[in-house]
């Protein structure tokens, strides 16, 4: 929209300068809590307890940071967040695949091989997308219970997977019924069956959903807690309840400058994950919604 | 042995009877076109042939095998779709050897195949590109060349070219005539263009409501329409229907067709073209059926030997396509339109006299649009 022709009247100037110094405000505010977040995990204690919230660090560390990765208690130990920031990944890195990879496979089932009860089997999928996670925690305990895969990383990667289902259904179905049929079409008449279809025609079009179900996934299972802290055991904790039982710790001063450090770490891969491809998300949202 | 033999197939989504009782046969070599407008079951007929979608009853032959429970890929046949549906990540060159890989043909063999069907199409220098960077008239080559690598028995187009262009549409047309006169493949053909129609098919099948209404060669469809409906559907500017009452005329017949603030028009139906059933029909309502070109100018000569019939009207609209003028003149109680050749001076208001060649006109029944004469 570079080429809207407006009126450069001085009242449309001030109109257009009043509505940038509304939005610079309110991005302002939005960012504050991560600014105070950064600058407060490199001062010393003694700053934070003497200075005010805003003031900038006059001898900044790197100490709380080290500190949160190695040193610090949560809970019974003394270690860090850093394992439990590697717990994370190996439960992150899993369950986003194989939640993609099959909401993927049920997208392209439910829109190129329509059967009956089809658009049933859909809803249904849908109705997961709005299932409370409290709801499902005692059923759920029993289950990887009978599967003997409780307080195991299996049992936490199984749990994810099956609540993003719904969720990357949801995105591949939408994706994939913008696609032709005839496409499909075209390619069984070529003598290509239900995956070679997938895997040569399909899939290699899928990049942007791809990235949408990856970074919402991501996301989604990175910053869980309440799945983490209901069905892990003190090994196979993610970062999230690690965070909270370093913050809960008390003993002796309360070190707001770790505690901060902590939460950077612990929010660092989804920002990284966002900056790097937020583009691609926005992309893939809206592709398929104006052609060309 | 027929190519393809289509056998009372019907097919029902639901209670709704989209096809019903459709037979058909072709012989190896033939270009028959299912022609209709939108909703008549043509491409339902197309995806039914092509195995896409189940039948609910019927069977489909193809070279004498019975494949109506067979895949797709087990049917041998190609398709050349609307979307033209070429994969979007492949080049050209894996698009078109795309099938022939599925199908396990050794490289060296597909390679030959793709370098000899982009020949045949002028498409060698795009086998590189992608879909996306090509232009239409090229992704329809494209799509043909896909299909015709594999030789496969049967050819099915699913309204190839209404994507294009006018123009281009008119070129690929004649191409695809070109191509089937030279490689002599059997092909089906689905498009509501029956200029399409006229111009490609060796056979014609007009479809309505999921019934054939008439299957024939374009001659016969066009010069013997079995009702109102086929008459109407082929040929434009389509075929004038105007209200008549059938009259006797010593012994023969005659047509009066009244119109508002003019004199009454008594048109002699011609004795050679006297049908058995007109007796019954005798002072009730009929519709008469006339072609643009059956009207000429009074001192053109007329095609056919009958000397023809001199009626005259005022004309109310001149159309000029170069090639040749459309008049519409009210007639009865419609305006109809006649073709006269393009040097008539005649202006919009003037009376002119023209012939009509009542030799091929035709003669419908009011109520049910069959044909009587």
């Amino acid at each position: 929209m570079a080429n809207v022709i407006r009126r450069q009247t001085p009242a449309a100037r001030l109109g257009r300068g009043l509505l940038y110094g509304v939005l610079i405000l309110a991005a302002l505010f939005y960012i504050l809590p991560l600014v105070v977040m950064l600058m407060t995990s490199v001062k010393p204690l003694s700053e934070i307890s003497a200075g005010s919230l805003l003031s900038f660090p006059q001898n900044p560390t790197f100490a709380p940071w080290t500190k949160a990765w190695g040193e610090a208690c949560t809970g019974m130990r003394c270690d860090g967040v850093g394992g439990y920031f590697w717990n994370s990944f190996a439960i992150v890195i899993p369950a986003v695949l194989i939640s993609t990879t099959i909401g993927a496979l049920n997208g392209y089932a439910l829109t190129k091989w329509r059967f009956k009860g089809s658009e049933l089997v859909f809803a249904l999928m849908l109705f997961g997308c709005f299932i409370p996670f409290q709801v499902v925690l005692l059923p759920m305990a029993q289950t990887l219970g009978w599967l003997g895969i409780s307080s195991s990383r299996a049992g936490l990667i199984l749990v994810h997977v099956v609540f993003g289902i719904a969720f990357t259904t949801l995105f591949f179905r939408n994706f994939y019924v913008g696609i032709p049929n005839e496409l499909v079409s075209a390619a069984k008449l070529d003598g290509a069956g239900f995956f070679r279809i997938f895997w040569r025609i399909l899939l290699p079009v899928s990049a942007p959903i791809i990235v949408v179900s990856v970074i919402w996934q991501f996301t989604q299972i990175w910053n869980d807690f309440l799945f983490g802290v209901a069905f892990s055991a003190h090994n196979t904790q993610p970062v999230t309840v690690a965070l909270n039982n370093l913050v809960n710790t008390s003993t002796g001063v309360r070190e707001y400058n770790v505690d901060m450090a902590a939460a950077m770490i612990a929010a660092l891969p989804t920002l990284v994950v966002y900056v790097l491809a937020g583009k691609y998300f926005v992309r893939g949202l809206t592709a398929g919604s104006v052609k060309g | 042995m027929a190519a393809l033999e289509i056998h009372n197939v019907r097919k029902e989504f639901g209670s709704e009877r989209v096809l019903k009782d459709v037979s058909i046969s072709i012989d190896s070599g033939e270009f028959l076109i299912l022609v209709g407008p939108s909703g008549c079951g043509k491409s339902t007929l197309m995806n039914a042939i092509a195995g896409l979608e189940p039948v609910t009853s019927g069977n489909i032959y193809i070279d004498g095998e019975d494949v109506t429970w067979r895949t797709p890929a087990d049917r041998d046949i190609a398709m050349v779709f609307q979307s033209y549906a070429l994969y979007p990540s492949m080049t050209v060159r894996q698009n078109i050897s795309f099938g022939l890989e599925m199908r396990k043909v050794p490289k060296a063999e597909r390679e030959a195949a793709v370098e000899r069907v982009a020949d045949l199409l002028q498409i060698t220098h795009l086998l590189e590109r992608k879909p996306a960077q090509l232009s239409g008239g090229q992704r329809q080559r494209v799509a043909m060349g896909r299909a015709l690598a594999r030789e496969p028995k049967v050819y099915l187009f699913d309204e190839p070219l209404s994507n294009l262009d006018a123009k281009l549409r008119v070129d690929m047309r004649t191409e695809i005539k070109k191509l089937h006169q030279r490689l002599g493949t059997t092909i089906v053909y689905v498009t509501h263009d029956q200029v399409e129609a006229m111009t490609l098919a060796d056979c014609i099948a007009v479809m309505r409501d999921g019934h054939i209404l008439q299957l024939g060669s374009p001659d016969e469809v066009y010069n013997n329409p079995v009702d109102m409906f086929v008459a109407g559907f082929m040929g434009s500017p389509s075929m004038n229907f105007i209200r008549a009452s059938l009259e006797d005329d010593n012994g023969g017949y005659q047509l009066r067709i009244v119109t508002p603030g003019e004199d009454e028009l008594v048109l002699p139906w011609p004795e050679e073209r006297i049908a058995a059933d007109m007796a019954e029909r005798l002072n009730q309502p009929v519709i008469l059926g006339l072609r643009p070109e059956h009207f000429s100018e009074e001192d053109e000569r007329l095609t056919s030997q009958a000397e023809g019939t001199l009626l005259s009207a005022s004309v109310a609209v001149v159309e000029p396509t170069g090639a040749d003028i459309l008049l519409r003149l009210p007639l009865g109680e419609q305006e109809v339109t006649a073709r006269v050749g393009p040097k008539c001076a005649v202006v919009a208001g003037e009376r002119l006299s023209l012939r009509v060649d009542m030799g091929r006109a035709i003669l419908f029944d009011a109520g049910t649009e069959q044909r009587i004469a």
